[in-house]
Formats: structure tokens, sequence, C-alpha cells
């Protein structure tokens, strides 16, 4: 599948601008200010709040395989999690999953 | 340059060096991953230049091949980034000094290594004047930076000649995982990540992946909420604290 064009553009530039707005906030426009402890507080879950959600269904149905859960894909993602949560290193785990993915996708049928 | 201040650049340098190691591979990822979803190598290579924020933008390049609207993928990738606005605010009191040009620089390369390292650096050296801390600061990214934009290229130019047997389609999912295992580091965490996933799943029947955002604006309340439950249970709990 190609993703080009006008939508693909429209997204650089306005995450572009977003993240850029959002780096800046406090370093350029509100200066003195500072957020208040429950703005704080929610902020400190954005990422764990958004990714994992995002990766859910990409491990449960994944488009290779029609949508269908798939025996080597969750075996390499179980042990992405694992790797990461023991180790704490971002890149051992996505090799450690790669290197699951490929040996299950070569063992199993 | 004064001396003192070209020695707290090559102090900085010194200390972000190292993550080229992380940062090399994972922009090389990135450009491999984004090609795989179809995305042209300028586009990809563009991307990396102007957004600059890895798990924003392997967020965006999921959610353009799965054709999301324009609106909720910025959303759900500006909320992968909203933690910048944290750091933005906690090394703001740091760089007032500094120009407005200064400042609308060191905005654009705010990134988790001169945040967590120039806070270490401020706060071990609080004699230094802004020089010497700018200088620091723009020492860590400034070896570091150019490592992202020519690893995505150069990923994004290898991407597009692996075949599919690779099975490359899980490269994105497995980063995803690996990004969220370490952070899943106290119980509030832990809960923010599981009420992301269950309340992502149930909502997969919308349209739009407007169950993504719904399950985001849950998980952020369900850790903010068990962050809070767990603090006001420690207080009362003398006994063991």
């Amino acid at each position: 599948m190609e993703l080009n064009g006008g939508k693909v553009w429209l997204v650089i530039v306005l995450l572009a601008l977003g993240t850029y707005l959002i780096r800046w906030s406090f370093l350029g426009l509100f200066g003195r200010k500072t957020f208040p402890e429950w703005v704080l507080r929610h902020l400190r879950y954005t990422p764990v709040a958004v990714l994992p959600g995002l990766v859910a269904p990409l491990v449960l149905w994944p488009e290779a395989t029609g949508g269908e859960p798939d025996p080597a894909r969750l075996a390499a993602a179980l042990v992405t999690l694992a790797l990461g949560c023991t180790t704490r290193n971002v890149l051992a785990s996505i090799l450690g999953g790669m290197a699951t993915l490929y040996l299950a996708l070569w063992i199993l049928p | 340059m004064r001396p003192e201040v070209s020695r707290a650049f090559r102090r900085g340098a010194a200390a972000g060096l190292p993550f080229i190691l992380v940062l090399g591979p994972f922009a090389l990822l990135f450009g491999v991953v984004a090609t795989e979803a179809g995305l042209p190598v300028l586009e990809t290579f563009v991307m990396s230049v102007l957004v600059l924020a890895g798990a924003g933008q392997f967020t965006a390049v999921q959610l353009l091949a799965e054709q999301t609207p324009v609106l909720i993928l910025l959303a759900a990738a500006l909320t992968v980034n909203l933690r910048m606005a944290m750091y933005s605010a906690s090394i703001a009191p740091y760089l007032r000094g500094a120009s407005h040009w200064q400042r609308a620089l060191a905005a654009y390369c705010l990134v988790d290594q001169n945040y967590a390292l120039g806070l270490l650096e401020y706060e071990k050296r609080p004699e230094q004047g802004i020089a010497e801390r700018l200088g620091f600061y723009f020492g860590v990214v400034v070896p570091i930076m150019p490592v992202w934009h020519g690893f995505t290229l150069v990923g994004a130019l290898v991407g597009a000649r692996i075949p599919d047997a690779f099975a490359l389609d899980f490269a994105l999912p497995i980063t995803f995982l690996a990004m969220v295992a370490p952070a899943l580091r106290t119980i509030p965490h832990v809960v923010a990540a599981l009420v992301s996933v269950g309340a992502a799943l149930l909502l997969a029947f919308l349209p739009y992946q407007i169950g993504l955002l719904g399950a985001a604006l849950l998980a952020m309340c369900a850790g903010a909420a068990t962050e809070q439950a767990l603090r006001r249970r420690r207080g009362k709990g003398v006994a063991w604290s």
C-alpha cells in the first residue's frame, strides 16, 4: 500500500507544529507558570495510556493473518513484553521479540 | 565561545554520545517500519527531521496505515508526545535568562536525553550561568540529533527493499511493546496500561479509532486516580510507611 499525497504531508506538518508547541509551551509561552498537581498527575500516564491500546488489537488480530490470532506473533509479543519488563532495555526487547517471531514462524506450521 | 561554555558543551556531548547506540538502531527501525507501512522515503525523512519524537512518529505511521482521519490521528500522536510539556515545564526555570531565539531553538531539540541529563547537571552545578547551561543543553543534542535524522534516511532506503518474507508487519507492534514495558514501573502505570488495553479492545468496533482515544482518556484518569488512592492509603498507614 502506498501512503502519499496531501493527507500525509498535512499530518507531518500538523504533527510537527503540535509537537513543537508542546515543547515550546513552558520554555517560551507560559514562562514562569507551572502545571497544577492534578494536571501533572494525568500527564505522567500519557504514553502508557495510548500505546497499549494502540498495540493490543495489532497483537491479537494481526492484519498479516487476516485478523486471525496467530501463535507466532502472540509468542513474539509476550517475549518482547517480558524482556522489556525485566531488562528495561528497549533494543534488546525488540531484537528478542523479532528473534522469537522468526523462530516461531519457522517451527510452527 | 568562553572556555567554561565550551567545557560545558563538551561535557554535554560526552554525556549524550552513548545514546547514539540506542538512537541509531531506533531511527533505522523507524525508517524501515515507515516505508514498510507505505510511507515514501522523503516523507519518512522529513517526518523525523520536523517531529523529532520517536513514539509519536511510530503512532502516526501506524494510524496513517489504518486510514485514520487526520484529527483523530493527531490527537493520539500528540497525546503520546504530551509528556514533553512536563519536560518543558521542568527545564524552563533553568533556561530563564536565555533569549527568545535560544529558547525557541531549545524547544525544537528538547528530547528525553537533554531533559534528563540537563536536570541532573543543573542540580549538580547550581552556580552555572545561562551560557554554560545552554552549552551543556545543546552539547547533549548536537551530536545525537543528526544520528536520528541520518539513520531514519538509511532505514527508509533499506526498508523499501526488504521482502515481505521478513514479517516486518510485526516490527511495529514489537517496538510499541518494547517502549511500553520499561514504563510499567509502578502500580498506577500498570493500571493505566491495562485499562488502555481493555477499553481499546472493547471499543474496537467504533469507527475511525475513536475507541483508541476513549481508551487513552480512561487510562489516563485510571492511572491518576490509582496514584492518588495509593498516596492516600500510604498517608493513613503510618504503621508501615
